[in-house]
């Protein structure tokens, strides 16, 4: 099982790019970035494969790439998935324990665990993660480890995260075109944050968005342990195509003013002054004003983040943030995002880093590749599992279980 | 003609509003009977038509019969300019019949002749005679054909330059609601069921007393001289779960456009009628959700307990959005400005519909406000439907923010 290589590589097939970055674990389990290949992403609307051929050319492309770079092979990738079917819920499974003298023993923790994925799921739906939370001993909260313990009732909270089987299927049976193994599928939401959290935010409480090209995926940690994830399939795109249709442009052209006037926070300045449009000889073409192209851009972002928020306040989690919110992703690049969200959210906002990896500073600084590089520091969790070494990794280690692994024959 | 207001009793004053319901043409006469029931006690009822025959049998207490001898008493024929020409020839008339009235609910069918030309006449005289004007009106079914189709649409446009409210209920909607095989008969008695659930709703948010009462003036300060077009819904739900059951059901409403009427309403009204057992906690979880529905919107809501629901829930939501055009305009211009002024017409009534027709159809239908907002490369893609809105359109097109 542990791979004769210790080269793991994290593929991210998103709506704008296509990712692939590759870490060298070394004998101690220290994660080491080495290489990162990209490519334009053409066929991927909204995270989802809508031209399977085209995603397959843009993928050898990203995966030569990188290949090239990190001067290795690849031949299985940690997959990440995304798209807005994609759903994640807190479940509670319960057990009593029945032995004589009330221990707790490690088989009904295994039941417990049992009996808490066991979940009324649409028939078309498949779980991608069940991560375990906290264990209760007859009610008395925050117990992360039962085992030995005295008690007659064992409960434990389990969050699933769960997407269409099919619509999952269709990227893994991809990229398994390409002759490249899948290790492992993994939620990107869960990818990103595993970058760019540390244990002490995750204990604080820490709400990460991943504003991509299709879609945001928002996952909230708090305690240690994964608190809730969604997905909106609204991304980067929504905003190009909010200004092809508000300044009548054509959309290539709004990618184009997007990036280089685009801002999240509109600025003073910016009131009553004009963009002109020039064609490739100078001419001018067309006249744009500067102030709609802020509005319409910051109304949609703020409308994302106000989604959130909503979200967040219905779970009840916004209190449980102290670490504050980290935002990444492509779309994290608009200037003023930080000041919109920390408008939103009433709270500390950051550009997130990929602070929990070493390696190729490049990488680690740009947001794109945050999924990606959390993707590798999934795999390299997992070999370390798998290796029996000490745990590090807290909750989210010990609970996600590689499901797609057991659907998937070996090859 | 002249002693026309001493047909109607002067209301004493009560402190109740006055409301008289006007039944225009054959439709509005149906719609009339099945009003007629102990609820609507206070009411006067009148009907006004063109064909003697069909009014005579009306149980209105109140008929006026517009004619002119070259009619014979057989109507307008499907007409609307004939029937416009004699309510005008008759307006002084008319403005009588009104006076007296706080409120006139204007019922009718549009498309025809007598509901079509009669009833935007009316509404501007009951208007002129002081009265709050709020018209109930169908739209004719796509298979009627185009004709009614157009001359429901521009009677539509006149009477919410006319008339404080206009709440419509296009009839093609219906069909979302009912089971294919239901008969002509019961699909009519459904459509007109739904818009007298429409009227039920603004009656008794009127008239029973209520534990957070709707006042006349609240009601008059929400419609009055927006000239909108409203949106209503009435739903039901009993048993424990009935308040999250009700929210559901608006939120999934054919006739809110499953919730995205609420979202561009600037001014909803909500009445809750409950059993008894009405908590607190229910009507917090309702409006709850509107609110969270529409952000933009000024609410008001009401509160009644009617032992005789038992433990049923019944919401009527209205919604009304300004319209973009508020002065009375001709008809032409106004079919005009139907072209021009895009964003504010997604939820016009005007239903979608295949053009197969030649070029001579389409000149006659004018251009229908269709789907107006393009989404552009997301066209084709899944929609993101998140809490009704669908989150491809552009978010300024969708909290209305003016961009010029």
């Amino acid at each position: 099982m542990f791979d004769d290589s210790n080269i793991i590589a994290g593929l991210e097939i998103g709506t704008s790019k296509i990712c692939v970055v590759v870490g060298e674990q070394n004998a101690d389990g220290a994660l080491n970035i080495i290489g990162l290949g990209q490519s334009r992403s053409r066929g991927v609307r909204k995270g989802e494969i809508i031209n399977p051929e085209q995603v397959e050319e843009d993928l050898r492309g990203a995966i030569f790439e990188a290949e090239q770079m990190a001067d290795v092979e690849i031949r299985s990738v940690y997959l990440g998935v995304s798209g807005g079917h994609i759903r994640g819920f807190n479940n509670r499974g319960v057990h009593p324990v029945v032995s004589a003298d009330r221990e707790i023993s490690q088989d009904d923790v295994d039941d417990v665990v049992k009996n808490a994925k066991a979940i009324n799921l649409p028939a078309e739906n498949t779980v991608i993660h069940a991560v375990r939370q906290h264990f209760f001993v007859d009610g008395q909260d925050g117990v992360t480890q039962p085992v030995g313990m005295l008690g007659a009732r064992l409960e434990v909270d389990m969050h699933v995260i769960h997407g269409h089987a099919n619509r999952l299927q269709n990227i893994v049976r991809l990229v398994r075109a390409t002759s490249l193994e899948v290790d492992d599928v993994v939620f990107n939401g869960i990818a990103t944050a595993l970058a760019l959290l540390t244990n002490e935010q995750k204990e604080l409480g820490a709400l990460v968005i991943d504003i991509g090209g299709g879609t945001t995926e928002f996952v909230v940690y708090s305690d240690g342990v994964i608190r809730h994830s969604g997905v909106l399939a609204v991304g980067g795109d929504h905003i190009s195509n909010d200004l092809a249709y508000g300044l009548k442009v054509p959309l290539t052209r709004a990618e184009k003013l997007k990036l280089e006037y685009g801002t999240a926070w509109p600025t003073a300045t910016a009131k009553g002054q004009t963009i002109s449009i020039t064609n490739d000889l100078g001419l001018e073409l067309k006249r744009l004003n500067h102030e709609h192209l802020q509005k319409i851009m910051s109304l949609r972002l703020e409308e994302l983040f106000q989604l959130i928020a909503q979200d967040l306040e219905q779970a009840g989690l916004t209190d449980y943030l102290r670490a504050g919110v980290f935002i990444c992703g492509g779309s994290s690049r608009v200037p003023g995002i930080v000041q919109l969200a920390e408008n939103v959210f009433q709270m500390n906002v950051a550009p997130g880093h990929a602070s929990a990896v070493s390696g190729l500073t490049t990488a680690l600084d740009q947001p794109e590749f945050a999924t990606a590089i959390g993707l590798v520091k999934f795999g390299s969790l997992k070999n370390r599992r798998r290796a029996g070494r000490a745990s590090i990794m807290g909750g989210i280690k010990g609970g996600i279980k590689g499901v797609f692994n057991k659907m998937l024959p070996r090859s | 003609m002249e002693n026309q207001n001493q047909l109607f009793e002067t209301p004493e004053n009560s402190g109740q509003p006055s409301v008289r319901i006007i039944a225009v043409g054959n439709a509005g006469d149906a719609l009339l009977g099945a009003l007629g029931t102990p609820e609507f006690a206070g009411a006067e009822f009148a009907a006004i038509n063109t064909d003697a025959a069909a009014l005579a049998a009306s149980s209105a207490k109140v008929k006026i019969h517009l004619e002119n001898k070259l009619f014979r008493g057989l109507g307008s024929g499907g007409d609307p300019e004939r029937g416009k020409a004699l309510a005008e020839e008759q307006f002084s008339m008319l403005k009588s019949a009104c006076e007296g009235a706080s409120v006139i609910f204007i019922l009718a069918g549009l498309g025809g002749g007598a509901g079509s030309g009669i009833s935007p006449v009316l509404a501007k005289a009951a208007h002129e005679a002081g009265a709050l004007v709020l018209a109930f009106v169908t739209l004719p079914f796509e298979c009627e054909g185009n004709r009614r189709d157009a001359q429901a649409q521009t009677a539509l446009e006149q009477l919410k330059s006319a008339a404080d409210g206009v709440i419509c209920l296009p009839s093609q909607k219906i069909f979302k609601l009912i089971d294919e095989n239901s008969t002509l008969v019961e699909t009519f008695r459904v459509t007109g069921g739904f818009l007298i659930e429409g009227v039920r709703g603004v009656w008794s948010l009127l008239t029973r007393p209520g534990l957070i009462q709707v006042h006349f003036s609240d009601l008059c300060a929400l419609i009055r001289d927006r000239h909108a077009e409203n949106a209503f819904a009435f739903v039901e739900a009993s048993g424990p779960g009935r308040a999250r059951e009700v929210v559901e059901k608006i939120l999934n409403h054919p006739l809110l456009d499953e919730g995205r009427a609420l979202a561009e309403s600037d001014a909803v009204l909500v009445s809750l009628t409950a059993g008894k057992d009405l908590t607190m906690s229910e009507i917090n979880r309702v409006m709850e959700q509107v609110k969270r529905q529409c952000v933009h919107a000024q609410i008001v809501m009401g509160a009644a307990a009617d032992a005789g629901l038992q433990d049923k829930l019944c919401v009527t939501i209205i919604a009304a959005r300004q319209n973009a055009a508020v002065t009375s305009v001709t008809p032409r211009a106004e079919s005009h400005s139907v072209t021009t002024t895009t964003t504010h017409h997604h939820r016009e009534p005007a239903l979608p519909r295949q053009r197969k027709r030649g070029a001579v159809a389409k000149a006659v239908q004018g251009q229908l406000p269709l789907t107006i907002v393009s989404k552009g490369r997301f066209d084709k893609s899944e929609p993101t439907l998140h809490r009704g809105e669908d989150l491809d359109i552009p978010t300024f097109i969708r909290r209305g923010v003016a961009m010029n």
